[in-house]
C-alpha cells in the first residue's frame, strides 16, 4: 500500500524534480565526507590486517593488494557502507518525515489534495538510490587510496607490489555484484526509514524511537539481503 | 453550506462522536465550541476526511463526501483550506514558499502570477515584511497568519480552522478572529472554527454548535448563548473567573437596584 502510493505518478514533474535534486544534495552529497573518512581508514586497516595475518612466506606479497581490493569490492563498498549510511541517512529520513507527521504537516499536505507519500517519499528513494553508485565509487576509490597510503608511510609492503595486487586477477563481475547490492540496500534504507517516519503517532519522543527502529530494521534487512543476494549472484 | 448528519466515530471501542448532526452556513463564521477533549478536532477531521467516521453523512453543498472516489476527493480538497491547531507550516520553506506551495502544486499559473497571488495573500494578513523568514524565525501569531494566507491562497470555498487562537494573547486573538470573519464575508466562504475561547464566541459567533462529550448539545448564536438554559453550556460559558465575577456582580447589582 505504502509503496504503491509512493510510486504513483507525481502531481507536478517540475516540483518532483526540484525535490529530488534537493534530496540528492541532502542525502547524497552531504554523505560524501563521511564516506571518504571511513573508507580511507578501513582501506588502510584492511591492508595492515592482511599483511599481519598472512605472514606466510609461500603467499606472494601482492596478495595483500588483491585481498584488500576484493574485500572492498565485495563487501565494504556496499554492505558495510550501507550499514553505516543506514545510521546517517536512515535516521535523517525517519526523523524528518516523523516530525512532519507529528506537527500535522503531512495532514496539511493531504488536505490540500497532495499525495503526501508520493510527494515526500519518492524523491528520497529516487535520489538516494540514484546517488548510491557515486557513493560506492567514492568508497572504492578512497579505500584503495587508504591502503596505498599505508604502503607509502610504512614498510609493511612495497608500493609496487600493492599496486600490482590491486590490478591482478580482476573479476569484472565483482563490480556489478557490488553495484547491484548497493542499489538494493539504498532502496531498503530510504523506504524503510520513510515508512517508519510516516506512521509515527505521538510526539518528539516517538519520532526519536521511530528513527532508532528505522535504523535497526533497515540494518537487519541489509544483512539478510546480503546473504540472499550473495547466494543468488555469486553462485 | 456543509451538512453533517448523524456522525458517529469511535477509537479503540470508545465512542468519541455520538450521532452528531450540524449545519454550517456559507458566508458565516460557524463555531464548534466545547471543552478540551470533547471531540471538536475529531469532528473537524471527520468532516475533511483525515478521520473516517463509522456512520453518518457529510454533504458539501449537497455533494456526498463519504461516497466520493479518491479522484473526486482530490478535486474537492482544492476547494478546502485548513488551519491546524499547531499551524503546520512547512519548516523547509520560507513564509513566501509556504503560501506559494498550493499555487505551485495545483495551478498552471506562471511564476510571476504565483508570486503576485502569494504576496497578495500575505498582505491580506498583514505580513508583507516577513516573506523571506522561515517558520521557526517568526512568532506563533505570525505563524497562524501565514497559515491563514496559505489556506486562502487557492480561494477556498470551505475554510477549516482548528483553534486558530490557541496560545495567543487576547489582543492577537481578536485580530485573528476579525481577520477570519472579514475573509469569510468578503469571499463568501463557509468557515468552520473550533474554539474554546469565549472571546471568539462573543466576537464572531454567528452560528455556534456546542459539543459536550461527543454529543451535540446546543445550536445558536452569540446573542442567545447567555440566556441558554442548557446546564452544560452554562457551565462552559461561565467557566472563567472573569465571567463568574461578572455574573456575580450583575446579580448583586440587580439586587441593589430593587
Ligand atoms: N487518533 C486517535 N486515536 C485515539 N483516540 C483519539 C484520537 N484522536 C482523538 N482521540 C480521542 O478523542 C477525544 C477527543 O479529542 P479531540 O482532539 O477531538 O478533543 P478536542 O475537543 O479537540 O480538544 P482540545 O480542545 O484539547 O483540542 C479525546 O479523548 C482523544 O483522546
Ligand atoms: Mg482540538
Amino acid at each position: 500500500m505504502f509503496i504503491a502510493k509512493a510510486f504513483s505518478i507525481p502531481d507536478k514533474w517540475k516540483v518532483f524534480s526540484r525535490r529530488t535534486l534537493q534530496e540528492v544534495t541532502k542525502l547524497g552529497v552531504d554523505s560524501i565526507p563521511l564516506v571518504i573518512v571511513i573508507s580511507v581508514f578501513i582501506g588502510a586497516v584492511c591492508t595492515i590486517q592482511m599483511k599481519l595475518n598472512t605472514s606466510n612466506p609461500l603467499m606472494p606479497a601482492y596478495s595483500v593488494g588483491l585481498a584488500t581490493r576484493d574485500i572492498v569490492l565485495l563487501e565494504f563498498s556496499n554492505s558495510i557502507l550501507c550499514l553505516i549510511l543506514a545510521g546517517k541517512v536512515g535516521s535523517n529520513i525517519a526523523s524528518e518525515i516523523g516530525t512532519m507527521r507529528v506537527t500535522e504537516q503531512i495532514d496539511a499536505l493531504e488536505i490540500m489534495g497532495v499525495n503526501s507519500v508520493n510527494y515526500l517519499v519518492l524523491p528520497k528513494i529516487v535520489a538516494f538510490v540514484g546517488f548510491m553508485p557515486v557513493l560506492s565509487v567514492f568508497c572504492i576509490g578512497t579505500s584503495i587510496l587508504g591502503g596505498y597510503l599505508v604502503t607509502i608511510f610504512t614498510d609493511l609492503i612495497s608500493t609496487a607490489r600493492y599496486t600490482y595486487g590491486i590490478q591482478a586477477f580482476f573479476n569484472e563481475w565483482y563490480v556489478w555484484y557490488g553495484l547491484i547490492k548497493s542499489l538494493v540496500f539504498a532502496y531498503i534504507i530510504a523506504s524503510v526509514a520513510s515508512f517508519f517516519g510516516y506512521y509515527v503517532k505521538g510526539g518528539a519522543l516517538q519520532v526519536g524511537k521511530a528513527s532508532t527502529n528505522a535504523v535497526v530494521s533497515s540494518s537487519i534487512l541489509i544483512l539478510l539481503f546480503d546473504v540472499i543476494l550473495t547466494k543468488v549472484l555469486l553462485q | 453550506m456543509i451538512e453533517v448528519k448523524n456522525l458517529t466515530k469511535s477509537f479503540d471501542g470508545k465512542t468519541i462522536l455520538h450521532d452528531v448532526s450540524a449545519t454550517f452556513y456559507t458566508g458565516k463564521t460557524n463555531l464548534i465550541i466545547g471543552q478540551s477533549g470533547s471531540g471538536k478536532t475529531v469532528l473537524m477531521k471527520s468532516i475533511v476526511g483525515l478521520v473516517t467516521p463509522e456512520q453518518g453523512e457529510i454533504l458539501y453543498d449537497n455533494r456526498d463526501f463519504l461516497k466520493m472516489n479518491p479522484r473526486q476527493v482530490k478535486e474537492l480538497r482544492k476547494e478546502i483550506g485548513m488551519l491546524f491547531q499547531g499551524s503546520a507550516l512547512f519548516d523547509s520553506e520560507t513564509v513566501l514558499g509556504n503560501v506559494m506551495f498550493p499555487l505551485t502544486m495545483f495551478t498552471s499559473m506562471t511564476r510571476g502570477e504565483i508570486l503576485d497571488r502569494a504576496r497578495f495573500c500575505l498582505e491580506r494578513v498583514n505580513l508583507q515584511g516577513a516573506e523571506k523568514k522561515y517558520p521557526s524565525e517568526i512568532s506563533g501569531g505570525m505563524q497562524k497568519r501565514v497559515a491563514i494566507a496559505r489556506a486562502i491562497a487557492l480561494n477556498p470555498k470551505y475554510l477549516f480552522c482548528d483553534e486558530p487562537n490557541s496560545g495567543l494573547d487576547p489582543r492577537t486573538s481578536i485580530l485573528i478572529d476579525e481577520l477570519l470573519h472579514d475573509i469569510t464575508h468578503e469571499y463568501g466562504i463557509t468557515t468552520i472554527i473550533n474554539t474554546h475561547d469565549m472571546n471568539s464566541v462573543l466576537g464572531i459567533g454567528e452560528n455556534i454548535i456546542f459539543i459536550n462529550k461527543g454529543h451535540r448539545e446546543w445550536v445558536g448564536d452569540k446573542e442567545r448563548i447567555f440566556t441558554t438554559t442548557n446546564e452544560a453550556l452554562n457551565d462552559f460559558v461561565f467557566a472563567t473567573r472573569l465571567f463568574q465575577k461578572v455574573k456575580h456582580y450583575i446579580i448583586s447589582e440587580g439586587h441593589k437596584e430593587k
